[in-house]
């Protein structure tokens, strides 16, 4: 019953590394596949030590990506420079490959306000918390480029969990209603934190959805980095030439927990988990690049140091971040604090001094 | 100089920003093509077109959303919250995104949003149609909350509120939409966000008020002067932040007070008044002050709502319980 057929997963590469779309073969250059992978392995080492930190106490509570890193990269390589990203807490491996700095992201996890500053010139909003509340925004982040007549394009991200909230349906209705040059990139990880699909939704896919919007939906396989970055290309594309918005529906897994205060066990099996490393995102790339020449083992080894040694260093980085600033409290609520922030920091600031 | 309605001025004060400057957008159900409910936005589409005096989906929390996203990215959108009481949908993206954005980006990315909201009961309207919920904002962190009582200052303080560089809440009474009229300069003027004015001179007790309580306030001091009690009258027009130092030097004359607003007591502002004189002019006090408002119960079905609303009459009886404390 329904639209669940018309919306069969797309792949370019399949879990073995092969084409199975011949046709892309010639869209496929040796930078690119090369880009794909140093940033796939460079956001997997940061997940990792992210986690770390996280066990040793040296940043607060972290939502791990790890599973859903072609996703990710994928669709934010397909960016250009002027577009702009609106991700969730999940989301840090597609800012990272937009260009968020490495320390910024350890400090959002750290509890510092600075996390959530874009670098500059990027559009990147800060993580988006509640969830999809941040499919409006982006629809008018969109709205305006439009108006503008700019050729700009916004990317937003959310997971199937998502789907659920009244957020989404405004988002994708406006965004559809008035065209906007937008694309809602959906990572489906099959569970929101212990809640499966199954009982979040009766639809059997998320693609489906966007034909009670009108617009271009496609589900594809989120772990084959190719599909992922193409057809968000081709969704930007769309988007930059007035055709509106685009639902994509990336299909991935993601092994952890929904962060290190979630205990997976209580709700899944943990080994079955494991067993979706077979369709691991990296390891297709890996198995591409031997079956095809574009293995070079050297090179591998040597953007692995060159990571290691950029994430160790972003840590030090976060790590010698002066101590957050009182003032900050206070000082960035309005353009110019009014009477009540200015008589509570200064009552506040003289309590610190020891003056009260 | 023309003769106004407050909605007439409100209408003046979009026209003269829309003319002003391409970045400002008007949006919201029904604002354009039928010039929205209450007649707001009369003529604008006509004047401006589609692309900016747009019709929305019905949907608060999209038309809240997608104008924080414009907000973000450069424009300047005003949006029309068909009734307050319509509102709770966007409550969320009010509360998470559009008073927030600032703070979690250290000021990179802003939100310079309108949300025109009519108000307040009284005028026989619907279920729902005839709340006066200003608290609930002004409890939140990060956007400013207005409430002009006259044209002049409807339109000057639109006008601020427009180029403000933050969130602003305009609240519009519509029970003074058609009700009052007065003189409005054309073209652009601002009142100044945070400024109360006094309505009134008076010697014996201040009334403090806002909105569609300020003809009751008018009307209980003249019933006062009969009994030969000075009223002293402050319209707030400012509900976040609160002018606190016309609030200070008038009971600090006075030495006796009496809030009167629409909304529920409990969590009321009237509360947060009475801490600005606890804090400024306590031991000027002569009696407790009194409060008029709503009784903590929902604003009813027409039918009671007179019984809800304070009256000149209810007012009158607090400014004798503190005259003769």
């Amino acid at each position: 019953m329904g639209y669940e057929n018309d919306f069969p997963m797309q792949q370019i590469v399949d879990k073995d590394g092969y084409f199975v779309r011949e046709d892309y073969k010639n869209k496929i250059t040796r930078d690119l596949v090369l880009t794909f992978y140093r940033h796939l392995i460079r956001v997997r080492a940061f997940d990792r030590k992210a986690k770390n930190l996280q066990r040793q106490g040296r940043i607060g509570t972290y939502a791990m990506f790890e599973g859903q890193e072609a996703a990710q990269v994928g669709s934010a390589m397909a960016l250009k420079e002027n577009d702009w990203m609106f991700p969730t807490y999940r989301d840090h491996a597609a800012s990272i490959t937009f260009g968020h700095s490495l320390p910024t992201i350890f400090a959002f996890w750290k509890g510092r306000v600075e996390g959530g500053v874009p670098p500059k010139g990027k559009q990147i909003v800060p993580p988006s918390v509640p969830i999809a509340t941040q499919l409006p925004l982006a629809a008018g982040a969109a709205m305006a480029e439009k108006y503008k007549g700019t050729s700009n394009a916004v990317i937003c991200y959310f997971g199937d969990g998502a789907t659920s909230e009244g957020d989404f349906h405004e988002g994708m209705n406006f965004a559809s209603v008035f065209k906007a040059p937008v694309v809602f990139f959906n990572q489906n990880n099959s569970y929101a934190i212990s809640v499966p699909i199954e009982k979040q939704m009766n639809s059997k896919t998320i693609a489906q959805k966007s034909v009670a919007y009108a617009m271009p939906g496609i589900r594809i396989d989120g772990n084959d980095i190719f599909i992922v970055y193409f057809e968000t290309l081709n969704a930007l594309e769309r988007a930059r030439n007035g055709h509106g918005p685009t639902l994509i529906e990336a299909v991935t897994w993601r092994y952890g927990a929904h962060t290190t205060a979630d205990d997976p066990t209580k709700y899944r099996n943990q080994e079955e988990s494991e067993k979706r490393r077979e369709f691991d995102p990296i390891t297709r790339l890996e198995k591409f690049m031997k079956n095809y020449g574009y293995w070079d083992e050297e090179w591998v080894e040597q953007e692995t140091k060159l990571i290691d040694e950029e994430i160790n260093q972003a840590v030090v980085d976060m790590e010698s971040m002066p101590n957050p600033n009182v003032s900050d409290l206070f000082d960035h609520i309005f353009a110019e604090p009014t009477w009540t922030i200015k008589e509570q920091k200064d009552a506040y600031l003289t309590h610190l001094r020891g003056e009260a | 100089m023309q003769s106004l309605t407050l909605i007439q001025a409100i209408t003046d004060g979009m026209r003269t920003m829309l003319k002003e400057r391409d970045e400002v957008l008007v949006l919201g159900e029904d604002v354009g093509k039928n010039g929205g409910v209450f007649r707001a936005t009369e003529g604008l589409q006509e004047e401006f077109g589609e692309s900016r005096v747009i019709d929305t989906p019905l949907s608060e929390a999209g038309i809240i959303g997608s104008s924080i996203g414009m907000a973000m990215n450069g424009l300047l959108p005003i949006a029309e919250i068909q009734f307050m009481g319509f509102i709770y949908p966007a409550y969320e993206q009010i509360m998470t995104h559009a008073t927030r954005m600032r703070y979690r980006t250290l000021g990179a990315y802003t939100v310079p949003l309108v949300i025109r909201a009519p108000y307040g009961a009284g005028v026989r309207a619907p279920e729902i149609h005839s709340d006066s919920t200003e608290a609930l904002f002004t409890h939140m962190p990060g956007i400013k909350v207005v409430c002009p009582s006259t044209p002049y200052d409807a339109k000057g303080l639109l006008i601020s509120a427009i180029e403000d560089p933050d969130p602003v809440l305009f609240m519009e009474s519509l029970r003074l939409y058609r009700s009052v009229r007065g003189e409005v300069p054309d073209g652009k003027y601002k009142v100044e966000i945070g400024k109360g004015v006094k309505r009134k001179e008076g010697d014996d007790i201040t009334l403090i008020g806002w909105g569609a309580m300020m003809p009751v306030l008018e009307k209980a001091a003249i019933e006062a002067e009969k009994k030969l009690i000075s009223c002293e009258i402050i319209d707030l027009r400012t509900l976040y932040p609160i002018d606190k130092d016309i609030i200070a030097e008038s009971v600090q004359k006075t030495g006796r007070c009496v809030i009167v607003h629409e909304a529920h007591a409990t969590g009321g502002l009237g509360n947060d008044i009475i801490s600005i004189i606890n804090d400024t002019s306590f031991l000027y006090m002569k009696a407790p002050i009194q409060r008029v408002t709503g009784a903590d119960v929902h604003v009813p079905f027409f039918a009671l709502e007179d019984h809800y609303l304070p009256t000149p009459h209810r007012v009158m009886e607090a400014i004798e319980k503190a005259i003769y404390f």
